[in-house]
């Protein structure tokens, strides 16, 4: 039960210089039961980490605690990992505007603000990772970004950054009803799809043309952000984060996405019980939202508690997310117990909280489970994570500790009060258009 | 395949009625909340006519022969969501099934709830699903004076049968969710109070003017509001910031009327003032989202609200998008893991929301000669994991899916 990277204890003093940053110091959380996801749980455990990673996680006596370590007494406790929540609104984000249902130039990242305090509640509700996305009134509201929830002053404290040092980030696409509206936007399904076959098309002309240009700067194309965002999408570098609820629209991104063969990833999916089959067939993951009743919008009538279950059974890869406001941040670990209360697996639940929706960030490799080398991004609990009665205690990402409810100004956080909200920007996309008041 | 495994699940979300309230019916739980005295351990409810008849420990209770016997680990009354808008706000969320909210006029206290109850709306059914046998509803917060509730069981048969109180408060909303709209009264927080206090006013002469001649012209609306003023009927006053917290108990002890304050999500801040004058709360939803003048809302309002001794129930309340209604049993859940003791939080789903809404002389605790009206579990009802195996209302059984 104990995996440790020797190679890496071997290194890390030579790692470390003069100025030993305050997570340089290792952290050992000893007692608690550490529920890894990657394995079985281990009750009586030790994790320990040192810069900023896991360095060890096992049995307690397996486990050896450097000298000069700070010993964290978590008996009693649950340990799980950071929280990845897939479909999230917080941080104020914005995409498109109205002059057009399809804007793939526009970025979330430029709407973000960090101060945002639906930021520090989803800290507050064990979430670490989030693909903080623009709303769903439009066939392609912008591109998502993939925010790491450190405790920063900028966005860019908050960013997450791939080997090549490009950021980490998906686009936003939508079906159905929420991006209908008066031309220019579609006003039926057909000239929805319509549209955006339209714009894929043309950006498979500006890849073609960038291709025959052979890096040549006088045969270039004239540049287009819009398009170049869409070629990356066409090139597989950039996952579609596709809202849809309807079956048959859900069978629509799917025949898209097979004629022009980006990966996808499926949001909320309120009928996919219905068409479990041709989505696993497909390999395509989905994203899935809890709701506490069916309805609310005429698309999601037929939202049931049972879809995590049902598509886990056929085979897919199923994530949970808040879809922040629509469901809470904070209540993040509710949606996993009420996905087991209908039928969903348990261990495929708390999957479906950290490592499927890392997956469907392709971060599968840094965070989403309790593994040597990873993020050290975790969260302790007060115990069982479904159960009503547990309470996140702290909320770590990379080693150092983002929420801490014994912190009067985290726990007003957690529970709500005078100021927790003020300027908080509360996304729920269509509210209005949909009979919201 | 796939359809009709669709028809299934949609189907499954009901539970369905077995039998009529002729027949003699056991439930047996593993552990008997009565909310009457301490829980039985190993109880059994004998319902008869759709009454409760007995309620004992199960080896002093003898099987009728012929008896349906239903059996659980936790049973417990019928939960009361104390304040919805369930059956007037539909499912669809379109024109066609939206009741709750009337926008003609700023203060129509002669809007009937029972004219307006949809009992086969399909989120009556949901909440019958997962525990909830009865619930205050009737028209939406967001007018001044918005129209009547009524308290109605949730058997899904017609509001006429199913109705427990035609009339049971009068919906008035303060602050800013009361504004009439660009150009119209009220346009501000005095206006709103100024407004209602006028009306009441009017009430008094009418009523007197009424007593005094009885072929006086019927005003249907002061009709209503007279109820009010004679403490038949409470004024349900949404009010969220502490300011109109106040103006609610100001208005109250002016006219001498009885007044419970809904959403309240900075009732926190003016604690002794409701406690002093006596004024049960009915909190937001625990997971209400916390925008505009709920901004300051907390999941532990309704530990807060116990701790000061204000008397308070729970409520689903009103959504206008998704989930078009929540469930009070989830919110129960989320106020406990929020420090709310389970035994309070119990009592605010069945006897205490009885007691507000002053019907706990049918309804609220398994007791004899009260309404055959329970819930089933297969575990702990508050916890997220457990299900309800099925309900009673007026002693025929619901079952099908746990849900």
């Amino acid at each position: 039960m104990i995996r440790s990277r020797s190679f890496r204890a071997a290194l890390s003093p030579l790692l470390l210089t003069a100025a030993v940053a305050a997570q340089e110091v290792p952290h050992a959380f000893v007692g608690a039961t550490l529920v890894p996801i990657d394995g079985p749980p281990i009750t009586n455990g030790t994790l320990l980490v040192r810069g900023g990673r896991i360095e060890a996680i096992g049995a307690r006596e397996g486990v050896a605690v450097p000298d000069g370590a700070t010993v964290i007494d978590a008996t009693g406790k649950t340990i799980v990992p950071g929280l990845v929540d897939s479909h999230s609104h917080i941080g104020a984000v914005a995409g498109a505007d109205g002059s057009g249902p399809i804007q793939p130039e526009v970025r979330a990242l430029d709407s973000i603000d960090p101060r945002d305090p639906g930021i520090q509640k989803a800290q507050a509700g064990g979430i670490t990772t989030a693909n903080v996305m623009p709303g769903s009134g439009h066939l392609l509201s912008g591109q998502t970004i993939y925010l790491k929830l450190r405790d920063g002053r900028t966005v860019d404290d908050l960013t997450i950054k791939n080997a090549d040092g490009s950021l980490a980030w998906g686009i936003k696409m939508a079906n159905g009803t929420n991006p209908q509206r008066e031309p220019p936007f579609a006003g039926t399904r057909g000239k929805a799809a319509a549209l955006v076959r339209a714009q894929f098309l043309r950006a498979r002309e500006h890849q073609r043309k960038v291709a025959d240009a052979k890096g040549d700067p006088e045969k270039m194309p004239e540049r287009s952000l819009g398009l170049e965002a869409l070629v990356e999408v066409l090139e597989r570098k950039r996952v579609v984060h596709h809202h849809t609820h309807r079956q048959d629209d859900i069978l629509t991104v799917l025949r898209l996405r097979e004629e022009f063969g980006f990966r996808c990833v499926l949001h909320h999916v309120s009928e996919g019980a219905l068409v479990a089959n041709e989505i696993a067939a497909a390999g395509v993951p989905c994203s899935v939202i809890v709701i506490d009743s069916p309805g609310g919008k005429l698309e999601a009538r037929n939202l049931s508690l049972e879809t995590g279950a049902v598509l886990d059974r056929a085979g897919v890869l199923v994530g949970l997310h808040t879809d922040d406001g629509i469901t809470d941040s904070r209540l993040f670990l509710r949606s996993a117990a009420l996905a087991v209360r209908a039928g969903m697996d348990r261990t495929k639940a708390l999957e479906a909280l950290t490592i499927a929706n890392a997956r469907m960030l392709d971060l599968q490799d840094r965070i989403g489970t309790l593994t040597v080398g990873k993020d050290a991004d975790f969260v302790v609990l007060s115990g069982d994570p479904l159960s009503v009665h547990t309470q996140v205690l702290q909320t770590w990402v990379e080693g150092a500790k983002v929420f801490d409810l014994a912190d009067p100004k985290d726990r007003l956080m957690a529970m709500g009060g005078y100021g927790a909200s003020n300027g908080q920007a509360m996304s729920m996309c269509c509210f209005a258009a949909q009979g919201g008041q | 395949m796939f359809p009709s495994l669709f028809a299934l699940a949609a189907a499954s979300a009901l539970l369905v009625p077995q039998g009529d309230a002729t027949q003699v019916v056991v439930v047996r739980g593993d552990k008997v909340f009565t909310m009457a005295g301490a829980p039985i351990t190993d109880g059994a409810v004998l319902v008869k006519a759709g009454k409760i008849e007995k309620v004992a420990p199960a080896a002093e209770l003898t099987v009728p022969p012929g008896a349906q016997v239903l059996r659980a680990a936790v049973v417990m009354p019928g939960l009361i969501d104390a304040h919805s808008t369930v059956g007037l706000s539909g499912l669809l969320n379109i024109p066609h099934d939206q009741d709750q909210l009337e926008r003609s006029a700023a203060m129509q206290p002669e809007l009937r709830a029972i004219d307006a109850f949809n009992p086969r709306d399909e989120l009556v059914g949901w909440l019958r699903g997962l525990g909830v046998t009865t619930a205050h509803t009737g028209h939406a917060p967001g007018a001044l004076v918005s129209g009547q509730t009524c308290v109605v069981k949730l058997r899904g048969r017609t509001v006429d049968t199913d109705v427990v109180v035609p009339f049971a408060m009068v919906a008035c909303t303060l602050g800013d969710s009361g504004r009439a709209g660009a150009g119209k009264s009220p346009g501000t927080r005095a206006k709103s109070v100024a407004m209602l206090r006028e009306l009441l006013q009017r009430t008094r002469e009418y009523v007197a003017k009424r007593s005094k001649d009885a072929a006086a012209p019927v005003d249907l609306g002061l009709d209503a509001m007279a109820k009010v003023l004679a403490g038949d009927v409470p004024l349900l006053v949404t009010a969220h910031r502490s300011n109109d917290i106040l103006s609610a108990l100001r208005v109250a002890q002016e006219f001498s009327i009885r007044v419970v304050l809904d959403g309240a999500a900075e009732s926190y801040l003016v604690l002794p003032e409701i406690r002093a004058a006596k004024v049960p709360v009915l909190p937001h939803p625990t997971m209400a989202r916390t925008t505009g003048e709920m901004e300051n809302g907390t999941m532990e309002l309704p530990r807060l609200l116990l701790d000061a001794q204000v008397p308070f129930a729970l409520q689903s309340g009103f959504e206008g998008y998704v989930p078009k209604t929540r469930v009070v049993l989830f919110e129960a859940g989320v106020a406990v893991g929020h420090g709310l003791p389970a035994d309070a939080a119990l009592r605010a789903l069945t006897i205490d929301a009885a007691t507000l809404l002053g019907v706990d002389a049918r309804l609220g605790s398994l007791e004899a000669g009260k309404d055959a009206d329970l819930a089933m579990f297969d575990g702990d009802p508050l916890e997220y994991t457990t299900h309800c195996t099925g309900v009673v209302i007026d002693g025929v059984p619901f079952v099908g899916t746990p849900r």
